[in-house]
This record gives C-alpha cells, structure tokens and sequence, in this order.
C-alpha cells in the first residue's frame, strides 16, 4: 500500500492551474517541529480546507502563507513568484481572523475601505468598491456602526467584506465560524460556498469540524501531527480513505483487523474471500454498510456474521447498534429505524465496502 | 448554632467592620478637612474652633507674584515631562512587549526603579550626573529628572495597554496591505489612546508634587512644591492653606478625570501601576 | 512579525536613555561611596573609609534602626487600617464600591506636602488637635510629643501610605472569585474560618506589595521629619541628605545612599520571592 502522501497534491479538482505552491515546507518554534516537510498544490478557483486537531499544524500552515510566520525551510510560491520572502503586507492574500479583528475605533465602512486606502486606491473607486463589498455579504444598511455593536454573524460578514474588498488572488479563513452557534453556523456554510462560487476568488479554509469539511469543499487536506494525511475531494476521501486516522477522523468507522491467508481475509468474526497478499490487514467498514442480513441484498457478495445487540442509539431516521460478535470484537451499524431490537440477529455487509486503509 | 443566631453574628460583625472603614475614611480625610476649614479663617491656622469666616488669605495668594512664577515654572516642567515619558514610555513598552535583545531582564528592572526606590536616591544620583558632565542645576536638570523618573508610569500603563489590544488587529493592518509604519499609526496608537490620555494625566499630575527629586535638582527658579517648601521653613501662614486648598481641588478633578478614562476600557486597573514589573 | 528595524527602533532611544540617565546616575553614586573628601575637596581614590565610618559609628546605627522602627510602624498601621477597608469595599460595600473606591485614591494623588502641612498644623502645641482637646476640656495644657517628634513621623506616613497599601489589597480581594468564598461556606466554614483560610492567603500577594512599598517609601523619607520630625524625629535620609548639603561629604552621602538602596533592593528581592511563592495563579 503506498503512503497517503504520494497521492498526487497536483491534482487540482476543478482542473484549472495551480495558484499557490508549497513546497517541502517545514516550521519549527523551538525544539516542537509543527509541520514536517509540507507539500501541496492549491489551484486557482479552488475552496481547499485544511482539515485536522489542533496541534495538526493547520493554522501554522496559513499564518505562513499570510505572511506572519516565516518557513523553518521549504518555499512557498504563488503564481509562479516565490512568496515567502514577501512581508506580509505586501501580499495578494488576504486573511478572515478567528475572532474577526475588526478595528473598533473604525466604523464599518472604514474598517471595509481600510486595505483599500492604505494603498492610496484613488478616492472615489473607494466609495463604490466598498459599496458593493457590502452587498455582497449582505451589511450594506450596517455602514456607519461601529464593530462593537454587531453581533458575531455581523462581524463575520464584515471581516469577510473587508478582505474580500481588496480582491485577494488568495483569501485564508481561519475558523471563522468556529465562535458562531450551530444554526448560525450552518446559515454561514451555506452562503460562504455560494459566495465563492460568486466571486471566483480561491479559498484556503481552515477547520477542525470534519462536517463542515464536507459540507464546503472542493478538496479537503488532512493534517495530522504537521504531515499531509491525505488530500482529496471530500465524496473520495470519505468512501475511500487512505489510513485509519483518516477513516477515523471523517465520520465515524469499524476498524477490521485481521490476517488475510491464501485468498481468504479472516478479521475475527469476519471472513469473506479476498485477493490480498497473505499478511496483517486492516480494514475500514463504515456503520452505514452494515445492514441486518434479511435487508442485505443477494446479488453483491457479501459478508455475513451473527451478533448479539449491546445497545441501540435511537437517533429519528436512523439507529446506532452497537454489535457483538463474540471474542472482544464490537462492531457499529447504522440502519434505517425500525423500532427496538434485541437479541441475536444476522448481520451482512458488501464485501466492496470494506476498505483496505494502512496504519 | 442556629441560624438566626449566625445571622445575629453576621451583623454585628458588619455593623463593626463599615463603623472601622468610616473611621479610617475620617482618619485619611479629615486632615484635609481641617485645612480647608482654616483656610478660611481669619485668626490663622490653630486653635478650635475656627471662627471667622474671610477670604483674605486668597486674596493674599492671589496677589503674591512668586507662588504664581512657580506655579507657572511647575506647568512648564509637568508638561515637557510628560512629552518625554509617554514618547520614551511608549517606545520602551512596546520593546518589553514585541523585542527580545540582551539585558531585557535588566531594563526592565532598570525603568521601573524610580517607581519603587526612594526619590532621595533618584534625586542624588541625578545630581552627582550633572555635576559630572558639569550641567548647572536649573529647570532644565529638574525637567530631566522628573521625565527620566516618571518613564516608570508611562512604561507600566502603556505595557499593560499593549497586552490588552487584541494582537489580530495589527495582522489585519498588515494583512490588507497596510506598512508597518501606517500599521502603527492607524490601529497600534489608537488602541493606546485611553492608556495614553491615563498615563499622561498621572504624569502630570507626579510632575507637579514632586518634591524628593526636584529638592536636589533646582536651580534659581522654583517649582510649586519646593516655593511652599520654603516658606514652610520660614513659619506658618494660612496662606499655605489657601493654595493647598487650591492644589487639592485642582487635584481632585484631574483625578477624577484620570478615573474616568481608566475605566473606560484599555488600560491597566489602577492597583496595577504597583504591582510588581 | 517585527522586522529587526522595527525592534531596534523602539528598543534603542529608551535604553539610551536609560542607561545614559539611570544606570549611569546609579553608578556614579555607588562609585562615589569609595571616594573621599579631603580638604574639602572631593578625591578620586578608591577606599572603604566610608563604609568603616558607617559600621563603627554609633549615631548612623541608631539612626537607622530608628528609622526602620519607624518604617515598621507605618507600615504595620497602614496594614491595619488599609487591609480592613479594602475588605470592606470588597465584600460589603455592594453598590457604592466605585464611589467609595475613588474616594479612597483621590487622596493619593493630593499633593503630598499638603497633607504633610496638614498634620503640621494639627498637630502642633497651638495647633487644632491641640485646641480641640482644650476646647472639649479633654486636657488642659498643650500635649508636646504630638509634633516634632518619631510619634509624628508615624502619624503622617501613615496617613500617606494607607491609600498606597490599599490599592494593591483591594486588587488581590477583588481577584477572588467569590464561588471560592460560597464554596467555603457550603462546605460548613464559619465566616472567621472563611476569612483565615481562603480569603487571607489568595490576598497575601497584595499585602505584600503594599507592605514592601509602604516599608521602602518610608524607610527613605526625608521630607517628613523635616517638617513634623523635630531632632528627636530625624531618619537616615536626613542625615544623607545633610551630608550632601551642609555637612558637606558627597562619598559618605553616597555609602548611606547605597546602604538604603542595598536594603532596598534586598527587602524587594525577597517579597517578590514570596509573592512568588504566595500567588496561586
């Protein structure tokens, strides 16, 4: 099996060029190396996240990109011209901070015209550039307040305004709807993707939530520990994740681990014929495959396996059980609802959904 | 113990706690009462009670030439204090705040000094300096003491300013475009306007009672303070009353102002300005 | 994020300065301590004359002893005074805590000499406190030890410093989360036991600030005992800062100076360690 990072980063989703480049970059603060030798390829018109726990390296990586953190060792080049040994201010990127930085002695209008007037941007380009930043976002009544007195969706659609006003070949979010609550938070989702769509402008997103990873991406990049997981569309990285941390991380899994011998895979409970090379295997097995045998269909090949209901997690459309198959192997399946079951029951999954991942 | 016994307690204590802080307000104000009180009377400071109401002694101060040459010597000096201390004030806190250069530990120290030493220390030592580079002692030598001493107040406050601007904003300045230089005077100096309004009003005010530093550093012409010195010397008269009365109602309002500003927003609590650096 | 212009530029006029108006200042008084007045003129020659005078000489000893009782009062004083205000604005005082908090440091910043003539004209033979015990025939002569006396030294520097050691008690009882009190309490502690348990020791760093600042300030004084010490009241600054006047002997100014300033710095040195040590952060 060979590693996740030799999954080709040069394949931009949208098939257009390559706008941002990072090559082999690595950041060290001290004696804690927070990204190890990091490559990737951004394409133009793209919405890439960077996906992963804190700690991951996520955030270092767009600070460096924006220009407030220099690279240990690597390069990093957009459009063609190296990039990290450009000051910040001196970029065509663009950033929406965490908790919106706005500056509250400007109102919102000023805080809109900010970038564009510290670049001596002729006067009356400003008025209408601003104006129409403002309907973007939808504050274009908010003008004259003051940051102070928004509220965090508000403020959020300021930052993102002012950024977005200077029309950035690059815009870098920083988890900014991590401080909304949940409903606002997926209004936000909603229109932030529509609004790239709109302007065109290529996005580096930056999250810890796998959902909202989904929801919004054209290519989401997962971290772990400052090393590229994986990086794939979201439909590809969830049907075929590369790693267990992978299939872990993006929604939920079983993990199979067996031994495959001779065409036959045996991963406790489990065996079905298999064309692996003898040795350890490891599986993912998402809880939505696995289905009550008496709704399994007959024509795919299938596994079948008895086990005894632990426990049920009713949850509206769906239910969690949680199965026992006997010698300390507890499998997850998720099934439409169909009222309480106990006992003993046969269980069957296809044989083509269980995904061979490494360590 | 029941509980209405407790509660009987509780009170008790109370009412004995609020009747000890009441004398220890009466303790801290009445002195200045008592002043006040005799600045208007016309048999002069002593005695009890005081009896005849007058306003002669402030028409005396009025009148009397050198009180007013040093108060106007005090404004001077208070003023070019508190340019010196908020510029090299502000400077050192940002240092303290973003720069790590050898000797950081020891300049730290070194600023915040005067604060906590006794002025004598301060003043003698300034005055062994400008014998040494042979600067005759003038306003000039009692500006520098007074400016050099007081960077501690403004080093404090402006730090403590610094520390509560949220650090985003200046990468957004950078981030849409803006030099480090504008970074500076659009977002950083803003930001630090209620902290420097607070500190330069501390300032000044230090400026204009400073006695312990300026007792070595005068020259021919006299601050405020040290022209109630001497004629403190010479003996008592009420007229000392009268313009002390002024000096604490002057007082009053700057601090009052100062209060304001303080709890405002940014800006250190007041207890911090004695916290340790 | 700070080019090296940048932290150059806000970091060399102020250690400029600094270093060329303090260091420098500093130690040129410490270098002084080592030199010698002869004839009346002052000779560069390094020695330990000064400091012998000082360890051998009975007066510099009792006057620095009495000076550090001095100190000690003021500061146990104001303790005793500032710390039960500070509780009382903190816990008990409910909504008037602000008003009574400015009140509380709108003295601070009066003029210091105005409160000091204050006392100077209460406290004398004919002074109110005087006509006040007469006039309420309290006593029937003038009480003397009132003025120009350590007595007097004591009463003034405690007025003065009180504010000063409130503040910073008043910070550290603000600081305290109050569940930790109700906390205390559900857990069966009497008020007392409250107060001896939780509320004191999360206040220490506090009261040490105040009292090493009270006890620093106070130790080198030389204003007050000029106007209400009298010869019986006189500190060790005085004596500095005769030397440096009258008594014409710059070198033996600047060893007492440098004692005071040793004493000083150790005393701060010390607390801070406690605070250190006291602050359950």
């Amino acid at each position: 099996m060979t590693s996740p990072a030799a999954i080709s980063p040069a394949e931009p989703a949208l098939g257009g060029k390559t706008l941002l480049e990072v090559r082999g970059v690595s950041k060290q603060f001290g004696e804690n190396v927070v990204l190890k030798s990091l490559t990737l390829d951004i394409a133009a018109g793209e919405f890439l996240t960077l996906l992963g726990e804190s700690g991951s390296g996520k955030t270092t990586l767009l600070r460096l990109v924006a220009g407030f953190e220099q690279p240990s060792s690597g390069e990093i080049w957009m459009d063609g011209v190296r990039l990290d040994n450009v000051p910040a201010h001196k970029r065509r990127v663009n950033t929406v901070f965490q908790h919106y930085a706005l500056f509250p002695h400007l109102s919102v209008r000023d805080n809109v015209a900010y970038g564009l007037r510290v670049k001596n941007t002729p006067k009356d380009e400003i008025g209408g550039r601003v104006e129409e930043a403002l309907q973007m976002v939808k504050m274009a009544g908010f003008a004259e307040a003051r940051p102070g007195r928004l509220s965090g969706g508000q403020q959020q659609r300021v930052a993102l305004a002012r950024a977005l006003v200077n029309r950035p070949q690059l815009l870098l979010l920083d988890e900014p709807l991590s401080a909304l609550d949940a409903n606002l938070r997926k209004e936000m989702q909603s229109e932030l993707k529509a609004l790239q769509r709109e302007v065109g402008i290529t996005f580096l997103f930056v999250t810890h939530d796998q959902e909202e990873a989904m929801a919004l991406s054209d290519r989401i990049a997962l971290l772990r520990d400052g090393s590229l997981e994986q990086i794939a569309p979201p439909r590809e990285i969830y049907a075929r994740p590369a790693t267990a941390y992978t299939a872990q991380f993006i929604g939920q899994t079983n993990l199979l681990r067996g031994n495959a011998h001779a065409g036959t895979t045996t991963c406790g409970a489990l065996v079905w014929q298999s064309s692996a090379a003898d040795g350890a295997v490891l599986y993912s097995l998402r809880p939505e495959a696995i289905q009550l045998a008496v709704d399994a269909s007959h024509t795919a090949p299938t596994v079948r396996f008895r086990g005894a209901i632990r426990q049920q997690i009713y949850g509206g459309a769906s239910e969690l059980l949680e199965i026992d198959c006997g010698a300390a192997q507890i499998l997850r399946a998720r099934i439409p609802a169909r009222g309480p079951l106990s006992g003993e029951h046969e269980f069957a999954f296809a044989v083509t959904d269980a995904i061979r991942v490494s360590e | 113990m029941t509980s209405q016994m407790t509660s009987a307690n509780a009170k008790s204590r109370a009412l004995i706690l609020t009747t000890y802080a009441a004398f220890v307000f009466a303790f801290i104000y009445l002195p200045i009462v008592v002043l006040i009180a005799y600045s208007f009377n016309r048999d002069g400071v002593g005695g009890f009670p005081p009896r005849h109401f007058t306003m002669d002694w402030y028409r005396q101060l009025f009148a009397d030439n050198a009180i007013w040459d040093a108060v106007l010597n005090s404004l001077i000096v208070a003023a070019a204090s508190v340019v010196l201390a908020l510029t090299l004030g502000l400077l050192a806190a940002l240092a303290l705040d973003r720069a790590s250069f050898p000797g950081k530990a020891l300049f730290r120290r070194l600023v915040l000094l005067p604060l906590i030493l006794p002025g004598i220390i301060t003043g003698l030592s300034l005055l062994m300096f400008a014998v040494f580079i042979g600067l005759p002692l003038s306003l000039l030598t009692v500006f520098l003491g007074h400016g050099t001493a007081l960077i501690s107040v403004a080093t404090t406050e402006l730090f403590a300013g610094l520390q509560k601007m949220d650090r985003a904003q200046e990468e957004a300045s950078l981030d849409l475009g803006a030099t480090p230089w504008q970074t500076f005077w659009r977002i950083t100096l803003p930001n630090l306007k209620l902290s420097l309004i607070a500190a330069g009003l501390l300032i000044f005010t230090l400026s204009m009672d400073e006695i312990a530093v300026t007792f070595f550093l005068i020259g021919r012409d006299n601050t405020l303070p040290l022209e109630i010195w001497g004629r403190l010397r010479r003996g008592i008269t009420p007229e000392i009353n009268a313009i002390s009365t002024l000096i604490f109602a002057v007082s009053v309002a700057l601090i009052v102002i100062w209060y304001r500003v303080r709890t405002r927003g940014l800006g250190a609590e007041p207890q911090d300005l004695l916290e340790r650096p | 994020m700070y080019s090296r212009a940048y932290k150059s530029i806000v970091s060399l006029p102020p250690l400029l300065w600094v270093g060329l108006f303090l260091l420098l200042p500093y130690a040129l008084m410490f270098a002084h301590s080592f030199w010698l007045v002869r004839d009346g003129f002052l000779v560069h020659q390094w020695n330990l004359q000064n400091y012998q005078k000082l360890a051998t000489n009975p007066l510099y000893v009792e006057v620095l002893l009495r000076t550090m009782r001095i100190a000690a009062s003021v500061t146990f004083l104001s303790l005793l005074l500032g710390y039960p205000l500070a509780y009382y604005l903190s816990f008990h005082a409910g909504a008037r805590k602000e008003l009574l908090y400015q009140l509380v440091i709108v003295p601070l910043w009066v003029s210091y000499l105005v409160r000091g003539y204050a006392w100077k004209t209460i406290l004398g033979s004919d002074g109110v406190l005087n006509g006040f015990l007469q006039f309420f025939h309290i006593t029937h002569a003038p009480v003397g030890f009132l003025l120009y006396s350590p007595f007097a030294v004591v009463v003034m520097l405690t007025h003065i410093y009180t504010p000063f050691v409130f503040l910073p008690i008043y910070a550290a009882l603000e600081h305290i989360p109050r569940p930790l009190v109700e906390a205390s309490q559900d857990l069966g502690a009497s008020q007392r036991d409250t107060f001896l348990r939780v509320i004191l020791p999360l206040s220490m760093p506090g009261l040490l600030a105040g009292a090493t600042f009270a006890f620093v300030l106070s130790l080198g004084d030389f204003l007050a005992p000029l106007l209400v010490g009298g010869p019986s009241g006189t500190m060790i600054a005085n004596i500095v800062q005769s030397l440096f006047g009258a008594a014409y002997d710059w070198p033996l100014g600047a060893a007492v100076s440098v004692c005071i300033l040793v004493i000083t710095v150790t005393l701060l040195f010390l607390t801070e360690r406690l605070e250190k040590r006291w602050s359950f952060k």
